[in-house]
């Protein structure tokens, strides 16, 4: 009996041994300078190929129509940057939760899924000039329409969604205000419908959305707290297109170019009155 | 039929490119299959075997797969291997590997356990009865032992072909991930699409399992006989 008990104790230990030096392998592997992980925009036209991951089912910023073609608002550029390169694009379907990894192995040469710009992410891969804008949203009946917080009265409720940054943001920046939190999205559009709160907060391309689809409801507050940005992303020290991209998306800027992709992929989301909020043309937040 | 959301899955391509999804999964889980069941049948055998050092090289092995979720799996050797050795594995090629390494050493140790399940006494009366080792084993353990592990290793198949969904998280489009993008392209115009869609899906796993599983029955019947 206790033989066996000491088998499997060093079986365990000598199987976790093995992970710890599996885990450790890839984590020091990633500053091995004689390799770079990234393409250079050279190499890239020379190759005929750009490796773009994007997501397939995020609608309307990144998504596969019933044809099987990539579309939406990511795409759209991506198409963009494919034909000013002269290069065939090669669409590669990523996840939130592997964008970085796709980037830092070099596995595509561009994120252009709706990616976040944020202080940690930056410091893991190098983003590009932002092409849209994110900030917070507060949706509310029209009857009883919340233009400022300040309407907020001490009795009163607002939806969230536990996790989002709209809660992080009011429990850090208004915790007078009572939040309502729920687990789902399914869930807090039930109880908003239901009036167990007096508006909902969500991210504004959310809240927007909901305004368009459903009658009665309103948008009082389309753009709170900070704003953050979304914009392209390279690989870490891929200085060579970066700059490209750069210049490309300020080049893009005198012609409008974002507006368009705006108004041929979200417009039918987000309506016409958004368009400024959202799109960020040549690079520059306003 | 509206309500359900189903006729999203007959706009342009979309059903055909359901079909691709269910291929891709079906590729990989089958050939993941059969690498595992043929490894794992040699490393049964090894297991079951005297030698302490073989025995104790394929329980760190075993365990090791055990505790490490498939998912860390498909990573390491999708991304891990590019960035401590400089390899460029195509996905596919990732995932059989992953998928195979789990199924050997679960297929492994259901062949261990099916060979040591057979009584002592198996071996004896054959050996009695004036059989070489080589026909003990042929004639009387080995059909013994298929029969005990065919209900497992369709088990085991049929999880293989289940997990195959992750495979999305390395980049491939499997049938999982055509449904999501189905539904997702059709969030507006039909919100209820989801339920169509996955009961779709649920069925295309079920036409394949549902053979394997037959198959599996008729055999585990005849070699009973």
């Amino acid at each position: 009996m206790k033989r066996i008990t000491i088998k499997r104790v060093s079986a365990a230990i000598l199987s976790f041994g093995l992970i710890i030096v599996l885990l450790a392998g890839c984590g020091s592997g990633s500053g091995d300078p004689s390799a770079p992980a990234y393409r250079t925009v050279d190499e890239i036209k020379k190759s005929g190929v750009i490796n773009i991951g994007v997501f397939s089912d995020k609608s309307p910023f990144g998504y596969v129509d019933e044809y099987g073609d990539y579309q939406g608002y990511d795409v759209y550029f991506a198409y963009r940057i494919g034909k000013d390169l002269g290069v065939d694009i090669n669409f590669v379907s990523t996840e939130a939760a592997n964008r970085i990894e796709y980037l830092q192995t070099g596995k595509v040469d561009i994120i252009l899924a709706n990616f976040t710009v944020t202080p940690e992410r930056a410091e893991e891969v190098d983003f590009a000039l932002p092409y849209m804008n994110v900030a917070l949203g507060i949706v509310s009946p029209s009857d009883a329409v919340i233009e400022s917080l300040d309407q907020i009265g001490p009795d009163d409720e607002v939806i969230v969604i536990s996790g989002t940054t709209a809660e992080t943001y009011l429990e850090k920046n208004y915790p007078e205000i009572k939040l309502q939190k729920y687990d789902t999205y399914a869930a807090a559009k039930t109880a908003f419908e239901n009036r167990n709160g007096v508006a909902w907060a969500n991210d504004n391309t959310e809240v927007i959305a909901f305004a368009i689809e459903n009658e009665g409801y309103v948008v009082g507050i389309p753009s709170l707290g900070s704003q953050d940005t979304i914009a392209p992303a390279v690989t870490k020290g891929n200085e060579s297109l970066l700059y490209w991209l750069n210049d490309e998306i300020k080049a893009l800027g005198e012609e409008n170019f974002f507006h368009k992709d705006y108004e041929e992929t979200l417009l039918d989301t987000y309506g016409k009155d958004y368009e400024d909020t959202l799109v960020v043309e040549g690079g520059v937040v306003k | 039929m509206q309500s359900l959301g189903i006729d999203v899955l007959f706009k342009g391509k979309n059903f055909a490119r359901l079909l691709e999804g269910l291929w891709v999964a079906a590729r990989v889980s089958l050939i993941s299959s059969a690498v595992s069941i043929l490894l794992g049948i040699f490393m049964g055998i090894l297991m079951a075997g005297k030698n302490r050092i073989i025995q104790g090289i394929f329980r760190v092995y075993l365990e090791t797969v055990r505790i490490m979720p498939q998912m860390v799996l498909l990573f390491i050797v999708y991304f891990g291997t590019t960035r401590v050795f400089g390899w460029n594995l195509s996905a596919e090629y990732a995932a059989v590997i992953v998928f195979s390494f789990w199924g050997t050493a679960e297929m492994g140790d259901l062949v261990r356990g099916a060979l040591i399940s057979i009584p002592k006494i198996q071996y004896d009366s054959a050996r009695a009865l004036g059989m070489d080792e080589k026909s003990v084993f042929q004639y009387v353990i080995l059909p013994q032992t298929v029969r005990r592990l065919i209900p497992l290793s369709i088990n085991l198949i049929t999880r293989i072909i289940k997990t195959t969904s992750l495979i999305m998280m390395i980049g491939m489009v499997e049938v999982l991930k055509v449904a999501q993008q189905i539904i997702e392209a059709n969030r507006r115009t039909s919100p209820n699409a989801a339920f169509g869609v996955f009961a779709v899906v649920f069925l295309m796993y079920f036409i394949v399992c549902w053979p394997i599983g037959r198959a599996a029955a008729y055999l585990e019947k005849r070699w009973a006989e």
